[in-house]
């Protein structure tokens, strides 16, 4: 690198804050006591131990992004990126700033993805998980330049990227910027082209619109969770445009595997191995970006 | 000195401001806003519905009656080579002024059983991977890439999601990110979102000046978040996706301004303005190798966005961008 900032500067820079805060692990699931797919009691250690899939029935319940992050990342430093970008109101849409407050309120995230370097199955990657609290996951401004900037840490640290999706699609508030930001991050995969890092993708529930059409369809290789419900278009979106009757899997990750959009279902319960063999398999040789 | 001979000023400046070493891009890019911004005029209330309104209107030009009135000879090209040939996609290889090149675009209907054939210029993925195998034809010899967008949005249901929709938009905008030739793309009258940037990723984006860009129909976005499909007019102001606020957001270079009477009433006169704004901007383009053009369409698309961060610490990794593709 030429940059007189030194090699990788410009990635501490992104480092601000590792985060020592308390981190929020709000659940999705609520004190309810019982699946709510196959109705069985579930024990709240069970749950833990099955990283909250039903030990009966494989429900998957969905996992917010520090639940996601405790459990892929190995124990130890996770160095969060750029975690003082801040949302703002470009197209001054009524009550977006509310609705940032409450969501930030609710969930204890400051946007619907975070990332940051850590290490799973003991080798160094960049880590993005989207967080579906935070207004549905939505890609505005900030989540699309996170999203990108992982993608140009992992390639000036040439280390693999795995980003977990989980998003209703574009963020509407922000109108075309967020439209925008499906090229961004897609723009932003050449750069793992280019220095030839893995990129893996894990869809979970849900995972639609204009993530799913965007860098979600773009992984060296894409996993789903099961049950995932992943589609282009939402339900209304389609009830508004065309009269068609949909098959009942159809908004389901195992039909679009059998259509041949995914390379691999993975249970949760799995998928630390899963992405530990994928690493193994991609070792890229260290020495900076050439 | 009248608007028109302004902007061909401007664009002859942009020409050798390139072939500079000093880089007067901001300077150039708020000349030109505060040049195109008066010649549109001034918002009223309802502004936003009209642009939708008028996009939308059945006699608007399509792709096709543009190719007739803007290219001297065209040969239309089919199929994706991969499942089959989508109607409410097409393109090929035309002659623009003695000079070759690769065109496509969606193509709403011309009548009621034109749009039935047509799916009313919603694509299927088949669509989009014809579009990407005439855009890699292009880059093989070398021919400029012209793009024209005027869909409602790609076709949300079954049999698109079945051929994978969504890889096939998402695909398209890495890809073309790194075709080596010029790409123009122009808004003819619906950019209706995922369906739009899945070939509206380029150099130059157009937009004609009765159109619109956005990421949800205003119907859309008046049911989920008004509660309302009624209030789309409303939903419409809201979006912010006329072609004054899209040249704010840099999200679209230039404005093809229309004949007096609309696009619709005067075909010839709107076809005119867009080819005359297609060859100013590929006179422009032309003049970069091809490391400055990818690099420049990498960072367009990269800056895109608006958030608060220290200024300082964007701009050094923004400037950094080209080190990485």
């Amino acid at each position: 690198m030429s940059n007189s900032k030194g090699i990788q500067g410009w990635i501490r820079d992104l480092i601000e804050h590792p985060v020592q805060k308390k981190r929020d692990e709000r659940s999705f699931i609520d004190q309810k006591n019982s699946c709510p797919s196959c109705h069985r009691p579930l024990a709240a250690h069970e749950l833990e131990a099955a990283l909250y899939t039903c030990p009966h029935c494989q429900h998957h319940f969905r996992l917010t992004a520090w639940e996601r992050i405790r459990f892929t990342a190995d124990e130890g430093v996770f160095q969060e990126l750029s975690a003082d970008i801040e949302t703002a109101n470009p197209l001054e849409f009524p009550d977006y700033e509310q609705k940032l407050a409450a969501a930030a309120q609710k969930t204890g995230v400051k946007e619907a993805v975070v990332s940051g370097l850590c290490k799973v199955d003991g080798q160094e990657v960049v880590l993005a998980v989207m967080d579906f609290r935070f207004i549905g996951g939505s890609m505005g401004s900030v989540v699309g330049e996170k999203i990108m900037r992982a993608m140009l840490v992992g390639a000036e640290k040439r280390l693999p990227v795995i980003i977990f999706t989980s998003s209703g699609g574009a963020r509407m508030q922000e109108g075309i910027l967020s439209l925008m930001q499906m090229a961004k991050t897609a723009v932003a995969t050449q750069a793992l082209e280019k220095s030839r890092c893995p990129y893996f993708v894990i869809l979970t529930d849900p995972t639609t619109a204009g993530v799913l059409a965007s860098f979600a369809m773009l992984g060296d290789v894409t996993l789903a969770e099961p049950g995932a419900l992943m589609r282009f278009a939402g339900a209304r979106v389609v009830a508004g445009t065309i009269r068609e009757k949909v098959p009942e899997n159809f908004p389901l990750a195992q039909y679009h595997f059998e259509k041949g959009m995914i390379d691999l279902m993975v249970p949760r319960t799995e998928l630390k191995k899963t992405l530990g063999f994928l690493l193994k398999t991609h070792a890229i040789p260290q020495g900076g970006r050439t | 000195m009248s608007g028109d001979s302004l902007r061909d000023k401007l664009l002859e400046l942009k020409g050798l401001a390139e072939q500079s070493n000093v880089d007067v891009s901001r300077e150039l890019a708020a000349l030109e806003l505060k040049l195109q911004l008066p010649l549109v005029p001034p918002a009223p209330e309802n502004e936003a519905w009209r642009r939708v309104e008028l996009a939308r209107h059945p006699e608007r030009p399509t792709t096709l009656q543009y190719a007739e009135l803007i290219f001297d000879d065209f040969l239309e090209l089919h199929g994706d080579r991969n499942y089959g040939d989508d109607p409410a996609m097409v393109g090929g290889i035309a002659l623009l002024n003695g000079l070759p090149v690769t065109f496509f675009g969606t193509q709403k209907g011309q009548n009621m059983k034109d749009n039935l054939k047509r799916n009313f210029g919603m694509a299927h993925p088949e669509g989009y991977r014809k579009a990407l195998r005439l855009a890699r034809q292009a880059a093989k010899f070398g021919r400029p890439i012209l793009t024209f967008i005027d869909t409602p949005g790609a076709y949300p249901g079954v049999s698109g999601e079945d051929r994978g929709i969504s890889q096939a938009i998402a695909v398209n905008m890495k890809e073309f990110s790194v075709l080596p030739v010029p790409i123009i793309a122009t808004i003819l009258g619906e950019g209706g979102s995922g369906g739009a940037i899945g070939i509206g990723v380029a150099d130059i984006v157009l937009m004609m000046e009765n159109a619109y860009y956005s990421v949800i129909t205003p119907e859309g976005c008046a049911s989920i978040l008004l509660r309302d499909s009624g209030k789309a007019r409303q939903a419409a102001a809201l979006l912010k996706l006329t072609p004054r606020d899209l040249l704010r957001f840099r999200v679209v270079d230039r404005i093809v301004l229309e004949p007096p009477t609309g696009a619709h009433k005067d075909k010839a006169g709107a076809a005119a303005a867009l080819k005359a704004d297609i060859l100013a901007s590929l006179a422009v383009l032309s003049r970069r190798s091809v490391e400055s053009l990818l690099a420049q369409r990498h960072q367009k698309f990269l800056s895109l966005g608006v958030f608060h961060e220290e200024e300082a610490r964007r701009k050094s990794l923004l400037e950094r961008l080209r080190d990485f593709f």
